[in-house]
């Protein structure tokens, strides 16, 4: 099985798992996001543009699956996507890394969703999102990204990187 | 290319309607997605009714010694409500009166599994496996055996968008069933499962501990797309402000947001699939 297919099955499982379980879970106030934190981690491991990929494929099936609005979901995660998958390049792509930017990433999802909503004129409850979840939500989903992280390490090890250029030298 | 292409399929949802091509192919992959959310649904159920019994169990003892004496206290009433009852049946056969839509007498109640959740905190969402097909349209009622859980928004062909009564966006026209004070209730600020009954003005009387129900109203040929009569919650507080037209009422409801697994869509009786 190709490691694009093994992503894929990846993300439609988070994306099951996610719309028909997990989001009615409440642990103190705040529910783990397996989508986020799958898309993470493979962007983390695979770079930026296979995390954009996986965002895009994983925010439209999410938005399908639950009958949201088409696209929102899509648009914050293939940023998501992109945005950890540079750091995964700029950084050494270790498991140690995914946590705190499955971290970053919940705080900067928070953020958009919350700024998305307010141009699309839907109501964005900054409050409850913001102070009443935040934490919750922070915390469950780097809990839930060491397992989420070896599991895609295992199915997707992560591309090699390029060599860097050690110097350079005039010819001649 | 990918961002601009969300923005693009965000752009045209919003634009077009739900006949639109992008509404028909989300319903479509709906329908796809559906097996494969009600089997994942189906396994985690034994984990999260063990998680409940678990919960249900410490406060067992007390729940019970409380619900012994309301039963008799409830069956005293009972006899006292039919012969209520039969007079107004009665009264109302004198009178050739006139009613809106009732509930349940007028609709046929539909039972359907909860398959999907919306996933955040904004939006109280829940997605059921049933739809069209089944003779669900846009705006059905949905209640469960406790009291109303809200309304249907979107319906695809076997699956349908339940937007809870403690989403932001919902407003059902209540009453106070002890006094008869009517207003608006909706999601309320404190907490995510608190509501509250808005629009009632500083000469009406609303008591804590009051039952709170849908108020059914009809104007000519428009109706409440709620039918009078379904509980809703309890009056927990009632508070008034000196520069504020209306009272302050919280309302706890009677339906536990939180541990839902199957609703009833109500449809009136009549309606052709």
């Amino acid at each position: 099985m190709t490691t694009s297919l093994k992503i894929a099955l990846l993300l439609l499982l988070s994306v099951v798992l996610q719309a028909a379980v997990l989001s009615g879970v409440d642990i103190l106030g705040g529910a783990p996001d397996l989508v986020l934190v799958s898309v993470g981690a493979v962007a983390v491991y695979r770079g930026a543009m296979v995390g954009a990929g996986a965002g895009f494929g994983a925010g439209l099936l999410l938005d399908t699956a639950t009958l949201g609005t088409l696209g929102e979901s899509s648009f914050l995660l293939t940023l998501v996507g992109y945005w950890l998958g540079r750091y995964g390049e700029t950084a050494h792509r270790g498991p140690r890394r995914v946590p705190f930017a499955v971290a970053v990433a919940t705080l900067g999802y928070a953020l958009g969703a919350l700024a998305l909503r307010f141009v699309l004129g839907q109501p964005a409850p900054a409050y409850e999102i913001l102070i009443a979840t935040l934490l919750q939500t922070m915390a469950l989903n780097v809990a839930l990204s060491w397992p989420i992280s070896a599991l895609v390490r295992r199915l997707a090890p992560p591309a090699p990187r390029a060599r860097s250029v050690e110097g350079v030298g005039s010819l001649g | 290319m990918l961002l601009l292409a969300s923005l693009v399929i965000l752009s045209v949802y919003f634009r077009e309607s739900s006949a639109g091509v992008l509404h028909r192919a989300q319903s479509l992959g709906t329908s796809a997605l559906r097996p494969l959310l009600v089997a994942a649904e189906r396994v985690a159920q034994p984990f999260e009714d063990g998680a409940g019994w678990v919960g249900d169990l410490v406060e067992a003892k007390s729940e019970n010694a409380r619900l012994r004496a309301q039963v008799e206290e409830l069956r005293q009433q009972l006899i006292q409500n039919e012969t209520i009852r039969r007079d107004n049946i009665w009264l109302r056969q004198q009178l050739r009166y006139r009613d809106s839509p009732s509930f349940p007498t007028d609709y046929r109640a539909l039972g359907a599994r909860i398959v999907a959740r919306a996933p955040g905190r904004f939006e109280r969402q829940v997605v059921i496996a049933a739809g069209t097909g089944q003779g669900v349209r846009v705006h059905d009622p949905v209640v469960v055996a406790s009291g109303l859980l809200g309304q249907v928004t979107k319906v695809a062909k076997s699956v349908a968008q339940v937007t809870l009564l403690t989403d932001e966006t919902s407003a059902v026209s209540a009453l106070d069933l002890q006094t008869n004070a009517s207003g608006i209730l909706r999601h309320g600020q404190s907490s995510a499962s608190t509501l509250v009954l808005d629009r009632v003005t500083k000469d009406k009387v609303v008591r804590p501990g009051d039952v709170v129900i849908t108020a059914g109203w009809r104007v000519g040929r428009l109706s409440s797309i709620y039918p009078r009569g379904i509980p809703i919650g309890v009056v927990t507080s009632v508070g008034q402000l000196d520069t504020d037209v209306y009272k302050q009422i919280e309302v706890a409801p009677f339906v536990d947001f939180g541990s839902l697994d199957s609703v009833l869509v109500l449809i009136p009786k009549g309606r052709r699939r």
